[in-house]
């Protein structure tokens, strides 16, 4: 176990440092570089374009910037704001338990219903309930979430008027149901692409397990039908999906950030389109590698999640 | 003479036995349909309509769909809706198929030389992959719109530069299941270059799962274009795309909810056209699809 933790770690590390330079790379991509922000203040000369931009160690080579900012990086020091030069770090920490109230609560949903369309699909295969779900899938996957979004709210919020059209609760009223009530439409638009995902490789591992020898021998043990699906197939056919759900990390943080630019939702989606409108850099910087990492994080919670519950995993 | 008959002659390509496969795929059919409707649609559509995409109808203003000589209406500016669906399909479907061909390129190139070295080069590459696939595709593409300035060919350029991972990995796992084989040993013996025997010899055998891969990016493309172009970030008007039409449309939710619905269902039948097509291939690919 230990082995393979040590495995694990330092492969992370290793994507780490890659992904810390790829968000370099796209820094330095900023039309004038990190100096942007000061060639626009009036007055602005060359002259003192130089000095600031020795000040600020541009005049070094790239490898020396780079160290010098994953340095910083490592020891929180994320720049700051343009906007309101707050420390950028704090910033997205503040907009981070908005996000994660709505990736959960639609992971929630997506696991739940994705688990049950799947083993359906998979128990009852080539029926007409599977072959909608397959068909349901891919159209599912195919509607952009954003407009998915728009369409609820005319619906939901302009025409039936049952539910608000966006943030997160209503100022001077902080009760729960308030809050239920702004998550609810939010929550289903973005678990609409993850149902899919999560039903379709839900139904294959049910498949996959459910021939095996061992859901034989339950089942001519005289194991109930039930007991046999939630016991045995369910068990083993979700231990994949561990893994899926680390890997739709990405997705699923994209589609949150899809989601909250149209319900004006204020995670870090919301914050992200507001610092473009801003061309607030350092913000921008920041929460693309503030994304990334929390990706790696998922993912290596995901593996050793994994590598906890399957035998199989850790010692092979 | 009895032996020229035992050697089956190999069928025509469009009578094969994978097009046939594919020909049955009821929805990949239907995805072929819809997709050639909706390119003569934008090739041809603009000029059966009597306006075109800037003439302003300031009569017509916020005219409803299939009321007036408008059949999808007008926008706020009073522009034919229609004109501007058709064109607009014209820059989204161009700017999906060449941000795919070049993810395509990209991809393939980085699998295949990935693959194919292995090691310590192969191992670098593909970690690169991997750092790329820990970004959300959408927060690296809008920090890139947001750094570049956004005409047609960048922000196909920068679709591609989030969407060639997937290709590269399929490459790379195809080409390394290959490489020990007795056609490329014998390539090699032969004395073949590096290059010959990773494009002509063993690339040719990984050409289905490309194509599949391909045109689900098609799909994937088109969806990320509309939604950087409807945050404002992608293709700039006057210039229109499906994703830019969809700009603005939600402040007009409640009194003109045409202008956010007719956008998004060409949106949804293109992507869902290419899902279908590139579910087809895959299953006409799948020699096991056979067997049940």
């Amino acid at each position: 176990m230990t082995r393979y933790l040590l495995g694990r770690l330092w492969q992370s590390l290793i994507l780490l440092v890659l992904v810390s330079m790829i968000g370099f790379a796209v820094l330095n991509l900023a039309p004038g570089g990190p100096l942007s922000q000061y060639t626009l203040t009036p007055g602005m000369t060359q002259e003192a374009l130089n000095r600031i931009a020795e000040q600020m160690g541009l005049n070094r080579p790239l490898p020396v910037q780079y160290a010098d900012w994953a340095w910083h990086l490592v020891q929180g020091d994320w720049g700051k704001s343009y906007r309101d030069s707050r420390p950028v770090l704090s910033i997205i920490t503040e907009h981070l338990p908005a996000t994660l109230l709505l990736m959960g609560s639609s992971t929630l949903i997506s696991v739940l219903l994705g688990t049950w369309v799947g083993v359906m699909g998979a128990t009852r295969r080539y029926s007409t309930f599977d072959y909608s779900a397959t068909v349901g899938a891919m159209i599912a996957l195919s509607i952009p979430t954003f407009w998915f979004g728009l369409v609820c709210i005319y619906i939901f919020s302009v025409r039936l008027k049952w539910l608000p059209a966006g943030n997160m609760y209503t100022i001077g009223n902080g009760s729960i149901g308030d809050y239920v009530s702004h998550l609810i439409m939010p929550s289903v638009v973005l678990a609409l692409v993850n149902v899919a995902i999560w039903s379709r490789y839900m139904r294959t591992a049910t498949l996959d397990v459910i021939n095996q020898d061992f859901v034989r021998t339950a089942k001519a043990k005289g194991v109930s039908p039930r007991r046999v699906l939630f016991k045995h197939v369910l068990g083993n056919a979700l231990l994949p999906m561990i893994t899926l759900a680390g890997l739709q990390l990405p997705t699923i943080l994209g589609g949150a950030l899809v989601t909250e630019t149209v319900f004006t939702w204020p995670g870090m989606g919301r914050l992200f389109l507001d610092s473009l409108g801003y061309s607030d850099y350092p913000v921008i910087m920041g929460l693309l590698m503030f994304s990334a990492i929390l990706v790696l994080l998922g993912n290596l919670i995901a593996d050793l999640l994994v590598a906890f519950v399957d035998p199989r995993v850790r010692l092979g | 003479m009895a032996s020229a008959a035992i050697i089956e002659k190999s069928p025509r390509w469009w009578n094969s036995r994978f097009v046939r496969r594919f020909m049955r795929h009821h929805l990949a059919m239907l995805g072929v349909a819809m997709i050639v409707i909706l390119i003569l649609a934008c090739v041809f559509g603009p000029y059966l309509l009597p306006y075109d995409e800037l003439y302003i109808d300031l009569r017509a203003r916020f005219a409803p769909p299939f009321t007036g000589y408008h059949i999808f209406g007008t926008d706020p500016l009073g522009r034919d809706l229609a004109a501007r669906l058709f064109n607009a399909g014209r820059i989204s479907l161009l700017v999906g198929f060449f941000a795919m061909l070049l993810s395509t390129v990209v991809g393939t190139v980085v699998g295949v030389t990935a693959g194919y070295y292995g090691g310590r080069t192969g191992a670098v590459l593909m970690r690169i992959v991997d750092a790329f696939l820990s970004f959300p595709s959408i927060f690296l593409l809008l920090a890139l719109a947001a750094f570049i300035k956004p005409s047609p060919f960048m922000i196909t350029v920068i679709i591609a530069v989030t969407s060639w991972m997937e290709i590269a990995r399929i490459v790379d796992a195809e080409v390394r299941s290959l490489r020990e084989r007795d056609f490329v040993l014998a390539a090699r013996m032969v004395g073949l270059s590096n290059s010959t025997i990773m494009f002509r010899e063993l690339l040719p055998n990984a050409i289905g799962p490309i194509i599949v891969a391909a045109t689900l990016t098609v799909a994937r493309a088109i969806l990320l274009e509309a939604y950087i172009s409807f945050l404002g970030y992608g293709i700039q008007p006057p210039l229109p795309s499906w994703g830019n039409m969809l700009n603005g449309a939600q402040q007009y939710l409640e009194s003109a909810p045409w202008l956010a619905i007719v956008p998004g269902i060409a949106i949804t039948l293109a992507v869902t056209s290419f899902n279908f097509i590139g579910d087809g291939l895959r299953d006409a690919l799948d020699a096991r699809s056979d067997l049940v």
